[in-house]
């Protein structure tokens, strides 16, 4: 059997392929719905935090556990490094590659040294006898910064594939979109770090 | 040496059961007769080529369909064993521990891994088709959705003969799924197989969210867009919302299991409430999740087969997105008893109770619209009218559990568990089939036969009744949840004897429907038009099945019922038929790296699920460098060209 195809006027809408551009924005829209999910899953933690952090089953408590220089250090390092970050995304917007690639690098090495100081931190607090079992205190301590901390790690080697890739190739649709949607993670985790800081640090040791 | 093997294998294989050396052999049978003939008719390639590396949605679709169909079946078949230890309690049919394994993987199964892969299937074949879109938003992620969900379920289901299955009941409260007091693997069996397949789910969450936003034909207003688009909106949004608190949940509760930590135990300040709010915080709308796209499908085919315009658009939208927002506010509703207090409860009553109203509404303009319509009762309409009266009662006994000091009396009895699977056999199962009876011409390019189906519906329909219809009188007599043998003296025989009948005639409904099916690929009526029922949407306006590109030339929305729209233009002579001019289309490239990724998932899953943490890692390793390849992956994309097209369409019966 027969059948006509409706025939349309052809208008130039954004269906037709104005190369790839459109796709990429599409990612970028996609990575903020993805970032809402990943707000999602800290709140969970958050509110797990909270209802958990008094019972601390005769372990040692938050004041007695942090150590607030090391936090600020922290801090300070992870909130450079998202400025940095931006710096990257100004150079990008500049088309200059290598200061692209530069301000990657610094970004890169700020975050290996905030996870380099998480990890001496943890590294500590079990030595003194806090573990993850320890109470349910510190199961949500743990767990709720070590996620951040993983999602930094994460960053950092996705960043690192980047780095590669724009070395390769330069400023590309591609490559512009991978690096606006880091920048938007590497923010989005300084954003999480300011709660962390709030909410467990300046809580716990008040 | 010798020994230790044997002991390794006696606890790494589940023994001990004649019904388990069953499935041993039936399994180890199917996988040497699978890959006998694949490799016998050579199809590995082919596999390989068309399926295993697709990142075509209404293949995808296709496979998520195939695989929900076998878990209804694993499902069904657990319930028909549950069925028959009731029905004759003093046989000792089923032991105590298997008894709890068995309701533990049959309500898992059945929401996790029929239920939702049903609707993704859905979701797949229709909605690009509906919105007048080529693909959806990311055909790559949509692939790596697909195959966690796979790997995932199987991961869950090799529990049953590996390593042993969990028994602590399909939303797993703490502490009895505590390593204190379930110490065996399959609790992380649990924990992994959801896990996986639900990072699954959250993409694909997200991935028709963005496809419906943003990938609609030109003029498609969000306010012209069919309902089932609009149902799968609201579903997706929810999903958004509730599967990151799954995702924690179940990490936490691993984090207990694994490393000793004190999130929900007895001991060490651990809070075990918290886990309770939390897994319902996720499964309340769980269950509108699911049951959002069952009323959009409803919605479509009570249109088509009245042959009007859905009566109140603006009315089932609003009540979606009403019923989407509110499904989040009710969670506290499933453990009214456990001392919440009683404002906590009044508001959790009150907003459970107020879900019913937009429910109401809907239910009213689907009354509205087949009143006065020219309605054929053809098997998609034969489902959903079945469904009105079902979904009548179990929204009735939903708003008596909901009131809060009542529900002390019915809390874990067999009246709730009349209710829930009142909703979701009568919402969820008979919508996803009135949907798969309504979209299998799309599909597949023929029609399911009316006979067999008939014989299907009416089985399932009057089994449905008879077995649930006791379990509200069981309940009222006291009979709870969870209970594997009962004493003659409590007078509960009879009506389980009842119920169990009810079950088998169900299970004879689905027999009728494999039937019907295998029946249907040789003698179903062909599908030449693509419009088989006088469709109103886009996706009967092209060829069944569609073709790779779904659409020649992107049509131009004009209203809602956009299809409708132009055949009656085409009728009255007014239709404006333009000349089309096809350009090149843009296609994703198949890959490997889907499937690839997704089996390195299990395999780091199993590494978990028994603490092998070299496998785990070796496991985690290749997700991470499935990754990174393809982050290095560029040429992902090619263009059909116009020659192609014109040759498809033509094979089509289609001028262009
Ligand atoms: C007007 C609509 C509804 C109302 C008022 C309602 C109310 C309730 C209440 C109060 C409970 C908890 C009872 C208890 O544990 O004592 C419950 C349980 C349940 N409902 Fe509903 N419900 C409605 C619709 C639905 C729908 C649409 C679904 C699924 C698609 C559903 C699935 C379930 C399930 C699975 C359970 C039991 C879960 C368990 O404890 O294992 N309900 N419902
Ligand atoms: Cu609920």
């Amino acid at each position: 059997m027969q059948q006509v195809m409706t025939h349309h006027e052809h208008g130039h809408d954004h269906e037709h392929d104005h190369g790839h551009e459109d796709h990429e924005n599409l990612k970028v829209l996609g990575f903020w719905i993805f970032l809402v999910t990943d707000c999602i899953l800290f709140a969970t933690l958050f509110a797990t935090y909270v209802v958990l952090m008094h019972n601390v089953a005769g372990g040692p408590t938050a004041k007695e556990l942090f150590e607030m220089p090391g936090v600020i250090a922290e801090t300070f390092i992870l909130l450079t490094s998202s400025f940095t970050s931006g710096l990257a995304t100004l150079a990008m917007h500049k088309g200059k590659t290598k200061q692209l690639i530069g301000w990657l690098v610094v970004t890169a090495l700020l975050g290996l040294s905030f996870v380099g100081l998480e990890i001496n931190e943890f590294v500590n607090m079990v030595k003194e006898g806090a573990t993850i079992s320890t109470s349910a205190f510190l199961s949500a301590f743990y767990t709720l910064v070590g996620t951040h901390g993983l999602h930094v790690s994460v960053g950092l080697f996705w960043m690192l594939a980047l780095m590669i890739q724009l070395g390769r190739r330069g400023i590309t649709p591609v490559t512009r979109r991978k690096v606006t949607n880091l920048s938007l993670y590497w923010h989005f985790l300084d954003v999480v770090w300011i709660f962390l800081l709030t909410v467990v640090y300046l809580l716990g040791v008040m | 040496m010798w020994e230790n093997i044997k002991d390794f294998a006696s606890t790494f294989f589940v023994t001990g059961d004649p019904l388990i050396y069953g499935a041993d052999v039936s399994i180890a049978l199917t996988m040497v007769a699978i890959v006998f003939v694949l490799t016998k008719f050579k199809k590995w390639g082919w596999l390989w080529r068309e399926w295993l590396t697709t990142v075509d949605h209404k293949k995808i679709g296709i496979m998520y369909l195939i695989a929900s169909l076998l878990m209804l079946f694993r499902g069904g078949v657990d319930a028909l064993l549950m069925r028959l230890q009731l029905a004759f309690p003093n046989v000792e049919f089923l032991h105590s521990e298997h008894y709890n394994a068995i309701f533990t993987t049959h309500g898992t199964i059945m929401i996790l891994f029929m239920a939702m892969p049903m609707m993704f299937a859905l979701f797949n074949i229709v909605v690009p088709l509906q919105i007048g879109a080529r693909d959806v938003a990311y055909p790559f992620l949509n692939a790596v959705s697909f195959w966690m969900f796979l790997f995932g379920a199987m991961l869950f289901n090799l529990s049953f003969v590996i390593g042993g299955s969990p028994d602590s009941g399909w939303l797993a409260y703490p502490p009895l799924s505590e390593l204190s007091h379930s110490p065996g693997v399959g609790q992380n069996f649990y924990i992994w197989g959801i896990q996986i397949s639900g990072i699954g789910s959250l993409a694909t969450g997200i991935n028709f969210l963005v496809t419906i936003l943003k990938m609609r034909a030109p003029g498609m207003k969000l306010m012209k867009m069919p309902l089932f688009s609009w149902s799968v909106l609201s579903s997706c949004i929810t999903i958004i919302f509730a599967f990151p608190i799954l995702t924690v949940t179940l990490a936490l509760l691993f984090i207990d299991r694994f490393l000793g930590a004190h999130f929900f135990t007895m001991t060490g300040g651990g809070n075990p409430m918290m886990y309770v709010n939390l897994i319902w915080m996720w499964g309340h709308p769980e269950v509108y999740i699911v049951v959002l796209p069952a009323f959009g499908i409803f919605s479509e085919i009570v249109a088509t087969f009245s042959k009007k315009t859905i009566f109140g658009y603006k009315s089932m939208v609003f009540a979606m997105m009403v019923i989407s927002v509110l499904s989040f506010f009710t969670w506290v509703h499933h453990f009214f008893t456990m001392g919440a207090g009683a404002d906590v409860n009044a508001f959790f009553a009150i907003s459970t109770m107020a879900i019913a109203i937009p429910t109401g509404v809907k239910v009213f303009n689907w009354l509205f619209t087949m009143f006065r319509g020219r309605i054929s009762i053809k098997q998609p309409m034969l489902w959903t009218i079945a469904f009105i009266p079902c979904f009548l009662v179990g929204g009735a006994t939903g708003v008596m559990l909901a009131v809060a000091p009542a529900d002390y009396q019915y809390h874990n009895s067999y009246f709730l568990i009349a209710h829930f699977h009142q909703v979701l056999i009568g919402g969820v199962v008979f919508g996803y089939l009135a949907g798969i009876y309504y979209w299998w011409p799309k599909m597949f390019g023929f029609k399911l036969d009316e006979r067999l189906g008939k014989w299907g519906f009416w089985l399932w329909n009057i089994g449905f009744y008879v077995c649930f219809m006791p379990q509200y009188a069981l309940g009222f007599m006291g009979m709870t949840r969870r209970l594997y043998t009962y004493g003659w003296d409590m007078g509960w025989a009879p009506l389980n004897l009842v119920s169990t009948i009810g079950a088998f005639l169900m299970g004879a409904g689905f027999v009728f429907q494999v039937w019907q099916i295998l029946y249907s690929i040789k003698h179903g009526e062909r599908d030449t038009t693509g419009d088989p029922w006088n469709g109103r949407t886009l996706e009967w306006s092209i060829p069944s099945p569609a073709p790779l590109y779904n659409f020649a030339v992107v049509p131009q929305v004009k209203g809602a019922d956009d299809w409708w729209l132009t055949k009656q233009a085409r009728e009255n002579g007014t239709a404006q038929e333009e000349k089309v001019q096809l350009e090149p289309i843009h296609m994703p490239k198949n890959s490997g790296i889907p499937f690839i990724m997704s089996a390195c998932w299990f395999v780091a899953g199993f590494g978990f699920v028994f603490g092998w943490i070299w496998m785990a890692v070796v496991g985690m390793i290749g997700v991470a460098l499935t990754m990174w390849a393809r982050s290095f992956q560029y040429d992902t994309d090619y263009y059909i060209p116009v020659d192609e097209v014109k040759r498809t369409e033509a094979s089509l019966g289609r001028a262009l």
